[in-house]
């Protein structure tokens, strides 16, 4: 019987609720997104007790549907100020899904100044102590809760900037392995984690009794279908698990829409240096893996384990957007030191691509110059230790802008730019300018069709057609992530006409639903409108849905663009 | 007419075939098109998903120029 979590971090009371019926139905993305749009004020202070930190699976999560199993967390985001939905891969999801949970609630805060643990297993949940993993930083508080709870476990935890309530903050998740390569990273949903007093969530499946499915055999039959699009397509059969997603490095570099040194060019010279190419030659040299899937039942395995010269595995899940903002937006051209700052930020607990865009705003305000990749290693030192510099570093690329006194911030909303610039991949310019997420890539991938040729083809430099582009993408995205599956089966259905009718079979054979392609399109629009709603009773208008004044006045080489998408075409977006 | 070459990700199989760097200037005859200069190098058409002629999507049938930067990659992705 499907239960939700409901944890008050004042009382400490951990309760397991029936699934009220406006919940019903609702997985991933939808889930999260209409708890927080019923629950919290959009008024409220994202780090106060008014706001609610929601965890879910998605629809298909724990089931034999491949890369099925990715967590969704939402809040009020104390980044931006919007609604924020953000998901990550590992064990978590598939673990809930197993114990038949589709979600979460943390409420309150806990006012005692205390750290705990939430623990979900076959008997219940309850809250306990973590005053031993006070400040301690991720890959460390994984190890003893592991000694702790067993290895089996699933684990989301927080390193000390969500205790210490930085809005870059993100939620680390263990992957396969154990290991906390798995980001939640937009938004500083770990920030809202700190403000209640949850360093860590520990879910333990043992025992579960499993997903329900209504009818087994359709669904199988719709898996195998589905595990065939994902085997026969190009890009989630041979390039994502040969390369990673590091591999876009030099498509990006090659049609000049690689953000490079704060957004001032859309080439980086040392490109290839940093490269999926270079990236999969090192992890062979040093006997590493470049091949990992991240969570149980992943075909695709883009993830990886990188191992620094000596030996030393540093880091892993070290993907495309985290070697983009650290490398060549801060003008750093060695993946060896790429991957120290991203250990950094997955130990201290920071989203990599907000730090990697504070970091290039620092460089441009002259803090350290570009290229200093020990310096960037210092500064994220003074993050960990909470200094002043630390914490303006820790409040993202917006804030240290005005404390510096820098115009050329990429951000919307607050929200630092992911790897794709604007000025040169118009439609993925406009998910930018128009997500309620702030900037944000993977809420309406563009990019698939102007860079990558994938499901159609459009020149990324023309502003004509971009916001449908962009409109049509969201919508399809919003869908997706409420099922719990990993985005980049796109890769697949979108060249092959038998992807999304299989997902539709799983979800009719599994819930016992007779939905139809349209359905799901309406599922997205739904969850969309959901969040833009939030955000207008949040006191958001049209005039937040405007990338910043420089993209528009400033040419970016070498195709010597601005992002010219009129603004009426953007402000259609709105209207599904 | 100088060509500066590139290719990207599993083509790289065509620089060692050719026995040419991943990265590297070759001199040409004037007046080849993408087509023609693919064939050249022995390059199949199908494994050539995207082909960039100075950082823009470029189709067969476009001729190159002396100084052109040629860009070929495999199907990619990511995010």
């Amino acid at each position: 019987m499907s239960k939700i979590v409901r944890v008050n971090m004042i009382t400490k009371g951990v309760k397991l609720e029936d699934v009220p019926d406006n919940y019903k139905g609702l997985g991933g993305r939808g889930f999260t997104s209409t708890v927080v749009a019923t629950e919290v004020d959009p008024l409220c202070h994202p780090l106060g007790k008014e706001n609610k930190l929601v965890v879910a699976p998605g629809l298909l999560g724990g089931t034999p549907c491949p890369n099925s199993g990715r967590t969704s967390f939402g809040a009020k985001s104390p980044l931006t100020g919007t609604i924020k939905e953000t998901n990550v891969g590992g064990t978590l999801g598939a673990n809930l899904a197993d114990l038949q949970i589709v979600g979460i609630v943390v409420e309150g805060e806990a006012e005692d100044d205390k750290s705990y643990t939430l623990v979900v297993n076959k008997d219940g949940a309850t809250l306990e102590s973590a005053e031993e993993l006070k400040n301690n930083l991720v890959y460390d508080a994984v190890k003893k809760l592991q000694a702790k709870y067993g290895k089996n476990v699933s684990i989301a935890c927080i390193g000390p900037a969500g205790e210490a309530k930085m809005a870059t903050a993100n939620i680390s998740v263990t992957d396969i392995d154990g290991i906390p390569t798995r980001q939640a990273g937009r938004g500083g949903l770990g920030a809202v984690m700190g403000s209640k007093g949850l360093k860590a969530i520990v879910v333990d499946d043992a025992g579960a009794p499993g997903v329900e499915i209504k009818d087994k055999k359709a669904f199988n039959n719709a898996a195998e279908v589905f595990t065939d699009v994902l085997q026969k397509a190009p890009i989630t059969s041979e390039t994502l698990p040969l390369y990673g997603t590091d591999i876009l490095i030099n498509i990006l570099n090659e049609a000049g829409g690689l953000p490079t040194r704060n957004f001032s060019s859309g080439r980086f010279e040392m490109a290839n240096n940093i490269g999926g190419e270079t990236m999969r030659e090192t992890i062979l040299k040093r006997k590493g893996n470049p091949t990992h899937p991240c969570m149980p039942g992943c075909i695709i395995k883009c993830s990886n384990a990188y191992k620094l010269e000596d030996g030393t595995e540093v880091t892993g899940g070290f993907e495309y957007e985290s070697i983009w903002a650290l490398g060549a937006n801060c003008g750093i051209g060695d993946l060896d030191t790429i991957a120290q700052l991203n250990r950094l930020c997955d130990d201290i607990g920071v989203d990599t691509i907000e730090t990697g865009d504070t970091i290039a705003v620092a460089m441009e305000a002259g803090v350290i110059p570009f290229g200093d990749g020990k310096g960037a290693i210092n500064l994220l030192k003074e993050v960990e230790k909470g200094s002043p510099l630390g914490k303006i570093i820790g409040s993202g690329a917006t804030c240290l802008g005005k404390v510096y006194g820098v115009t050329r911030v990429p951000q919307v909303k607050g929200q630092g730019m992911p790897a794709y610039e604007p000025r040169a991949v118009k439609g993925t310019g406009v998910t930018f300018a128009t997500s309620p997420m702030g900037t944000d890539h993977t809420a309406g991938y563009a990019v698939a069709v102007e860079i990558l040729g994938c499901g159609g083809t459009a020149d990324p430099l023309d502003p004509k057609g971009k916001a449908d582009l962009s409109k049509t993408f969201q919508i399809v995205t919003a869908a997706v992530d409420c099922t719990g599956l990993c985005l980049f089966i796109a890769f697949g259905t979108l060249v092959d006409e038998r992807g999304v009718p299989a997902i539709v079979a799983m979800l009719n054979a599994q819930y016992g639903l007779s939905l139809t392609g349209d359905d799901v399109t309406e599922l997205g629009k739904k969850v969309l409108q959901t969040e833009w709603d939030f955000n207008r009773r949040a006191g958001f208008t049209k005039e937040d849905d405007r990338l910043p004044l420089f993209m528009i006045k400033e040419k970016l080489p070498p195709h010597n663009t601005v992002f010219d998408v009129p603004i009426k075409d953007i402000d259609g977006v709105h209207e599904l | 007419m100088e060509i500066e070459l590139r290719f990207y990700a599993t083509l790289v199989k065509y620089a060692e075939k050719n026995k040419i760097p991943q990265f590297s200037t070759v001199e040409l005859e004037e007046g080849l098109t993408l087509a023609s200069f693919l064939e050249k190098f022995g390059i199949l058409r199908e494994h050539v998903r995207i082909a960039m002629v100075n950082g823009k999507r470029a189709e067969l049938d476009q001729v190159l120029r002396d100084g052109d930067r040629v860009g070929l990659f495999p199907p990619v992705g990511g995010g």
